[in-house]
């Protein structure tokens, strides 16, 4: 069997990795790809505590994330797009308009 | 604890796991992101399947890798970025502070979950995470946010279409 604790280190990195990506990258569409990442983190973390505990209301709530992300994942490319239909890039550092100098 | 079965299980599908994570973070191009981005969502199904949550694998295979990949990999081909438009990462200072700061609260939440101690898993019965105990529970105790979820992807569909219009 394996530990609760292998989970909930693997969803850490998980989430680490993703984190790291959305304060590095550039491009928009990957900083989005590093969100559904740490999403995913989260589920694992839900899943982990569901299967420890015995409930499934963890499996419930990842279903519930899942949703969210699709949604997410909707509204934010269509931004994407839009964005760059008025700015013609998608580079999140050179969208800059309510930047306070 | 000796190396079961299921340990390996584990390593098999984890390392790949976060290979290919971090190979969304390397990738220069948006596609190579969108394909190491689907390897991580059947590994991590493979790690669902090991917590025996088996609908909720199977969910993240044909929703995730199927359908909000397609998504993804719609608008990198609809936006066609030449490589003039992706243009060089640059690494400034900042990015080196928020590599630090992910490292450090890496490190504080992995030595917090070391420091919890091993906690035995409970043994589960054998209907665990199957589509109907799942399905009864959502349609339970957890009906209201069930309801509630469609009418946020109505919303989600409404704001796509609006946003992305030609005219706003």
């Amino acid at each position: 069997m394996v530990p609760v604790t292998h989970f909930l280190a693997l969803a850490a990195f998980l989430f680490a990795i993703g984190f790291a990506g959305v304060l590095v990258k550039k491009n928009a569409i990957i900083v989005f790809m590093c969100i559904e990442l740490m999403l995913n983190a989260a589920n694992l973390t839900f899943l982990a505590f569901a299967r420890q505990q015995g409930s499934m209301s963890g499996h419930a709530i990842a279903f519930f994330v899942i949703a969210v992300a699709a949604a997410e994942a909707a509204v934010g490319l269509a931004i994407v797009i839009a964005v760059y239909r008025s700015r013609g890039t998608v580079a999140v550092d050179e969208v800059e308009t309510l930047r306070d100098r | 604890m000796g190396i079961t079965a299921e340990m390996v299980l584990f390593w098999i599908f984890a390392v790949p796991l976060i290979a290919s994570a971090a190979g969304v973070v390397a990738a220069r191009n948006p596609v190579y992101a969108a394909m190491s981005l689907v390897s991580a969502f059947f590994w991590l199904a493979g790690i669902y399947v090991l917590l025996t949550a088996h609908l909720l694998a199977f969910i993240q295979i044909i929703v995730y890798a199927g359908a909000i990949m397609v998504l993804f990999l719609f608008v990198v081909m609809l936006l066609s970025l030449t490589d003039a438009e992706l243009g060089l990462e640059k690494v400034t200072a900042l990015k080196w502070v928020g590599i630090t700061g992910t490292a450090g609260l890496l490190a504080l939440v992995v030595s917090a979950i070391t420091q919890s101690g091993p906690r035995a898993m409970k043994a589960v019965g054998e209907d665990f995470g199957t589509v109907k105990a799942v399905g009864r529970i959502l349609f339970t105790q957890y009906l209201l946010p069930f309801e509630a979820t469609s009418v946020l992807l109505l919303v989600a569909i409404v704001g796509a279409v609006v946003v992305a219009k030609e005219k706003i």
